[in-house]
C-alpha cells in the first residue's frame, strides 16, 4: 500500500480545502439533496394542501403555466382533484424514509457479515461469501413479488425486501476491505502488542473500512429510491392512501395521453433524486477515497 | 532471557519443505543489543516473527523458544497476550504504514498507555507528552493533535519507538528500523535505541542488512545465511576478525570510498533456493574455499574466545 498518493481522511472529519472547493458542483449537489431532505422532513408544513384533500370540482387541472391552469395548484391536480405538488412533497417523505431505512439496515447487516467473514476467514468466510454470491444473483423484482405475496404489503415488509436486495453488496465490499486492512502494518503491530482481535477489528479495522461503506450507502440511497418506486409502481410497495412517487406514476399512467403532468412530474422527480444522491456519492467517493480503491 | 534452541520454521509440503529458518540456536541476554544480519531471504524476518509467534498459519515450527524460561510456542492465548503487550515489543520497517491513518498521534499513544500500562485518563495527556519527550520529539503537545500523515518518516519512527518502549519491555524486536529513513535520521533513531536500553534495560534485536547500523550500535552480531546462523559473536571480534567465508565476503561487499571512486565487491553466485538445500553447508556453492567435505556434511561448529561461534569446516585452516 503506497502512502504517497495523499492522506486518507476518516468520513467524520472535514478534509482541508482543496482545489475542487472552487467548483460549485459539489455545493449544487449538496443543495439538491438538502432540498429533498427538507421536503421529506418538513413536508407537512411546506405543502399547500393535505396530500389526500379531494376536490372533485378541480380535477385534472394542468400546471399553472398551461392554459386552464391555476395558481391555486401550481403543478396541477390529479383525477380526484388532489394537489400534485402536495402529493410530490408527501411522496418525498415516504420515498426518502424508505430509502434511508433500507440503506441503514442493509448497511448495518452487510457490514456485520463482512466484518465477521473477513475477520474469521477460513470456512466461515467461505460460507458467508457463497451466501452473499447467492443473494447477489437473486432477480430482485421476482423476489420482491414473491415476498410481498407471502408477507403482505406494508412499510416494514418493503424494508425487508429492500434489505434482502441490498445487504450482500455491503458484505462483499466490507469483507474485501477487511482483508486488505488486516494486512497493514498498524494492525500487525497492534496484534504483536497483544491487543485482542475483537478490539483490533472494532478500533482499527472497522474505522478504516467505514469510509467506503458511507460512500456506498449514499450511492445506495439513489438505488433504493428506484427500488421503492418500482415496487410501488407494480402495486406491491407503498399502498394508498399513502403516496409515493412510484405510486403516482402508476396512478397516472392510464391518463398519460390527456394529463402528462400526472406521470412526468413524479418521473422527473425520481430522476432528480437519484441523480442528486448519486453525484453526492461520487463526490464523497473522491473525497474519502483518493486512491480509488472502492 | 531469550533462548532459542534448534528452531526450524518450515513452509510448503512436508516431503519437500522450505526451511526459512533452520536449526537456529541463539540467546539474547537482558540489556543486550544484538544485530541480526543477512541478505533478503536469509530468514531474519521469519526468525523475528517466530519469536512473537506471528507466523502464518501454514508455518511448521519445531525447536523451542524460551522467554524467561517459558516456552513461547506452548503459551496459552492469554499468556501470549501478556507477553506480547508488556514484555516483547516490535517495530516494523515502514513507519509510514505502522500508524493508523485515521487517528491522531495522541489518540494512538493514549490507547497504548491506557490499555497496556493502565494509565488513568486524568494522567493520560501528561504521560503522552512525557513519552514523546523521551524520544526527543519537538513540540510534543502539538504532535499529539496531529495525524500520522502530518509527520515525517523519522518523526513517525520516533512515535513508534515511544510506543514500543512505553511498557518497558524486556525485549524489543526491530525489523529493519532504519531502512526506510534517510541517512541523517538513521543516526538519531539508533541513538534512541541505545537510550531505551540504557534507561529501561531493554534488550534489543535489530534485524538489518545494513552492517553499518550493527557496527554503530550493537554489542553482538549474528550473521544468517539461507535460514541458518553462519557466524555469531561480539561486534568487535566479528568485524575485526571475521572467520566465516560468508562474513568475510559480506564485509568486503560494503562499498569502500577510495578517493573519488567507489569500489563495490559483490559475492559471486546467488542465494540458493531454500527448497533445494541439503544438510550440508548452504554457502558451499558460492564459497571460494569450499572443499568436498563442505558439500557432504553439515558444517562444524567451532567456538572462539568471547562467545564467538562459527559454522564452517575449514575455520581452523583459514583463520
Amino acid at each position: 500500500m503506497s502512502a504517497t498518493s495523499g492522506p486518507v481522511y476518516a468520513f467524520w472529519r472535514v478534509p482541508p480545502a482543496t482545489n475542487d472547493r472552487a467548483s460549485p458542483l459539489p455545493w449544487l449537489t449538496i443543495a439538491c439533496c438538502a432540498v429533498l431532505v427538507i421536503a421529506a422532513l418538513f413536508g407537512n408544513w411546506i405543502a399547500p394542501y393535505p396530500k389526500e384533500a379531494v376536490s372533485l370540482g378541480a380535477s385534472l387541472l394542468p400546471p399553472a403555466w398551461q392554459q386552464g391552469g391555476s395558481v391555486q395548484h401550481l403543478l396541477g391536480t390529479d383525477q380526484l382533484g388532489r394537489d400534485i405538488l402536495s402529493r410530490l412533497i408527501a411522496g418525498a417523505r415516504i420515498s426518502l424514509a424508505t430509502a434511508a431505512a433500507a440503506t441503514l439496515v442493509s448497511g448495518a447487516f452487510g457490514v456485520l457479515v463482512g466484518l465477521v467473514a473477513g475477520y474469521a476467514g477460513g470456512i466461515v468466510e467461505s460460507i458467508a461469501m457463497r451466501i452473499v454470491d447467492a443473494f447477489l444473483a437473486l432477480p430482485f423484482i421476482l423476489l420482491a413479488l414473491a415476498l410481498v405475496a407471502t408477507l403482505g404489503t406494508g412499510f416494514g415488509n418493503i424494508i425487508v425486501v429492500m434489505v434482502i436486495a441490498n445487504w450482500a453488496r455491503y458484505a462483499r465490499l466490507v469483507r474485501s476491505e477487511v482483508l486488505s486492512v488486516k494486512q497493514r502494518d498498524f494492525v500487525t503491530l497492534a496484534r504483536i502488542a497483544g491487543v485482542r482481535p475483537l478490539t483490533i477489528m472494532l478500533r482499527h479495522v472497522l474505522p478504516n473500512v467505514l469510509n467506503s461503506v458511507v460512500v456506498l450507502a449514499i450511492l445506495d440511497v439513489g438505488r433504493a429510491i428506484i427500488l421503492e418506486s418500482s415496487l410501488s409502481f407494480l402495486g406491491v410497495g407503498i399502498q394508498p392512501p399513502d403516496v409515493s412517487w412510484g405510486l403516482m406514476l402508476a396512478d397516472g399512467r392510464t391518463l398519460m395521453v390527456f394529463a402528462w403532468w400526472l406521470t412526468t412530474l413524479p418521473g422527473l422527480l425520481i430522476v432528480f433524486a437519484v441523480l442528486s444522491f448519486n453525484s453526492l456519492g461520487r463526490w464523497l467517493h473522491a473525497r474519502f477515497d483518493p486512491r480509488g480503491q472502492l | 532471557m531469550l533462548q532459542i534452541r534448534n528452531l526450524t520454521v518450515a513452509f510448503g509440503p512436508a516431503a519437500r519443505p522450505v526451511r526459512a529458518v533452520s536449526d537456529v540456536d541463539l540467546s539474547i541476554g537482558a540489556g543486550e543489543i544484538v544485530g541480526i544480519a543477512g541478505e533478503s531471504g536469509s530468514g531474519k524476518t521469519t526468525l523475528c516473527a517466530a519469536i512473537v509467534r506471528n507466523l502464518p498459519r501454514t508455518a511448521r515450527v519445531s525447536g523451542d523458544i524460551r522467554f524467561d524460561g517459558r516456552s513461547i510456542h506452548a503459551m496459552s492465548a492469554s499468556e501470549l497476550r501478556q507477553l506480547r503487550g508488556r514484555e516483547v515489543s516490535m517495530i516494523l520497517q515502514n513507519p509510514m504504514t505502522s500508524l493508523d491513518p485515521l487517528f491522531t498521534i495522541g489518540n494512538q499513544l493514549g490507547e497504548v498507555l491506557a490499555t497496556r500500562c493502565g494509565v488513568s485518563s486524568t494522567q493520560l495527556r501528561e504521560r503522552e507528552v512525557e513519552l514523546l519527550r523521551s524520544v526527543h520529539m519537538t513540540a510534543p503537545e502539538e504532535r499529539l493533535r496531529q495525524y500520522p500523515h502530518e509527520l515525517s518518516g523519522g518523526m513517525r519512527q520516533r512515535v513508534l519507538i515511544a510506543m514500543a518502549g512505553s511498557t518497558a519491555p524486556k525485549l524489543l524486536l526491530a525489523d529493519e528500523p532504519t531502512t526506510a529513513l534517510d541517512a541523517t535520521i538513521q543516526e538519531e533513531i539508533l541513538v534512541l535505541f541505545r537510550e531505551l536500553r540504557d534507561r529501561r534495560g531493554t534488550a534489543i534485536a535489530i534485524v538489518t542488512h545494513d552492517l553499518g547500523v550493527i557496527r554503530r550500535i550493537c554489542d553482538r552480531i549474528v550473521i544468517m545465511y539461507a535460514g541458518r546462523i553462519v557466524e555469531e559473536g561480539p561486534v568487535a571480534a566479528v568485524f575485526g576478525a571475521p572467520r566465516h567465508p560468508y562474513t568475510r565476503a559480506l564485509l568486503a561487499s560494503v562499498p569502500v570510498l577510495d578517493g573519488d571512486r567507489v569500489q563495490l565487491k559483490s559475492i559471486p553466485g546467488q542465494v540458493p533456493n531454500l527448497a533445494d538445500l541439503g544438510d550440508f553447508c548452504a554457502f558451499a556453492d558460492r564459497c571460494p574455499n569450499a572443499v568436498d567435505q563442505c558439500r557432504a556434511a553439515a558444517p562444524k561448529e567451532s567456538a572462539f574466545g568471547d562467545r564467538q561461534r562459527v559454522f564452517c569446516w575449514r575455520t581452523d585452516e583459514l583463520s
